[in-house]
């Protein structure tokens, strides 16, 4: 079966929505055109670029090259992990803790698929391992972002319960148990829902596409749920290895409570 | 004037206790024996309890009956020197659950001790009043049965009769050689616990000399 390969003319027919939904606001006032344009122009440059990227990395076949761009990919993962929270880490912390979670989450779970499941030669096929970790990252980044937040904001608002146990000789880690429970169970919250709802109230955006690609609906699902399975996976390692690395920098080798290294 | 200077003394010894934010404080109390602490807000006073039980960064050498506090781990430390907050915290929702099981029989006879009616301890914390909860903190580390207190403002929510029930069991654990280090604005509580009074002015702490207590 061959996928039916789009023309510019058929995508500029769907470009017309867009400019109905400028054309809305301008009716209705809702002073949101401009946005609307700007963010759709934007998307085109953006994916057109990364579909350059792509193209020109997948044709060189070095390692190097997947390797830089997955590690781009993974940095700016970081940096939205470690700059979303409210209260942050002081200096460089937060982002080395947001990057060592992305990076095991990603690599584990990428790593399984690519030697395990879907097994290209090599391996590490740019193809393959960047458009896996494309979308790893983007679970990676909700969990570990949802956890952080949940812990860092939680310490924060719990400080005379925690300093109150620990004044009475309870360890840190007992101390600080039911916060860091609570925020990793937050960071897997987004994966459990998109598994419960997945195939009864959405159908994936990875399997659709495969499916109007020209992919058998049954392989095509077979796809979805090894997807769902790495999300998972990495969901879970994301969100359990930044809360406990966060959990780390908030104390010290007397166990006190380092609210100070937060700002 | 407890001796400062024999390390293995019986009794609380603190040498060159100080952080960025207050101190150097040279500081003892004799086992058995109690000071308290006065002073305006701000002058550092619960920085001095927080330093010794170590809940802040802070150097210098702290010593309970001739153990170096470097000697054990933070939390093994503090439950030798529990520290009671002026405003203590509560983790979980019923009061009885703030106890380990093996100490809930004794925190149940000091609650009665210090007036609690038996319900108030299955109660949930957040139907307990400020000095029913604040009662229940100094039981918390009472139930420790640890060799030094530390406790900040202990009776400042309690009216006289429940402060006089708290100060019958701190004067207990005096008699038993536990030593009671406080912060408290009633001068008659120093004179009452026979303790040693102190002031705290500017993260510096003085003794106060006994004609100046009794004006």
């Amino acid at each position: 079966m061959n996928p039916i390969v789009l023309s510019p003319g058929d995508i500029a027919i769907a470009a017309s929505l867009v400019a109905f939904d400028a054309i809305l606001s301008i009716i209705l006032k809702l002073n949101l055109h401009r946005q609307v344009l700007w963010a759709a122009a934007r998307m085109v440059v953006q994916l057109i670029a990364i579909g350059y990227l792509l193209r020109l990395v997948f044709a060189l076949h070095n390692p190097a090259a997947t390797v830089a761009v997955v590690a781009i990919m993974a940095v700016v993962a970081a940096r939205e992990i470690a700059v979303r929270p409210e209260r942050r880490f002081k200096g460089a912390d937060g982002m080395i803790l947001s990057a060592t979670g992305v990076a095991i989450a990603t690599f584990v779970t990428v790593a399984l698929a690519l030697l395990t499941a879907l097994r290209p030669h090599p391996w590490y096929e740019a193809r393959y391992a960047i458009s896996l970790a494309g979308i790893v990252l983007g679970s990676v980044l909700n969990s570990g972002s949802l956890a952080l937040d949940t812990l860092l904001t939680s310490i924060s608002r719990e400080r005379p319960s925690i300093e109150a146990q620990l004044g009475l000789g309870e360890s840190f880690t007992a101390a600080t148990r039911t916060l860091v429970r609570q925020a990793i169970r937050r960071g897997l919250m987004p994966i459990v829902n998109q598994m419960s709802a997945a195939g009864v109230i959405t159908l994936p955006g990875i399997m659709t596409g495969q499916i109007l690609a020209g992919l058998d609906p049954l392989e095509a699902v077979k796809y979805q749920i090894l997807l769902m399975f790495l999300l998972a996976g990495a969901s879970g390692l994301s969100a359990a290895v930044i809360a406990s690395l966060a959990l780390r920098r908030l104390t010290d080798d007397r166990q006190r409570l380092r609210l100070d290294r937060l700002r | 004037m407890p001796d400062t200077t024999d390390p293995n003394a019986a009794g609380l010894l603190v040498r060159h206790l100080q952080s960025p934010l207050a101190g150097p404080f040279d500081f003892a109390v004799a086992a058995g024996g109690c000071a308290v602490i006065s002073g305006p807000s701000g002058s550092g006073k619960s920085l001095f309890l927080r330093m010794i039980a170590d809940l802040d960064p802070n150097d210098g050498e702290v010593r309970l009956n001739g153990t170096e506090r470097r000697s054990l781990d933070g939390p093994a430390w503090r439950l030798r020197v529990p520290y009671v907050p002026a405003e203590a915290g509560w983790w979980l929702d019923a009061v009885a659950d703030h106890f380990a099981p093996a100490n809930r029989e004794a925190a149940r006879r000091l609650a009665a001790d210090f007036g609690l009616v038996e319900g108030q301890f299955d109660a949930p914390v957040a139907r307990l009043s400020t000095g029913e909860r604040q009662r229940l903190a100094i039981i918390r580390a009472l139930v420790l049965d640890s060799a030094a207190l530390l406790l900040d403002e202990p009776t400042s929510a309690l009216d006289t009769e429940d402060a006089m029930r708290v100060e019958a069991a701190l004067q207990a654990r005096l008699a038993q050689g536990c030593v009671i280090v406080m912060v408290s604005h009633d001068a008659g509580q120093a004179a009452r616990l026979r303790a040693e009074p102190y002031r705290m002015v500017e993260r510096k702490l003085q003794r106060v000399v006994l004609a100046e207590a009794r004006a």
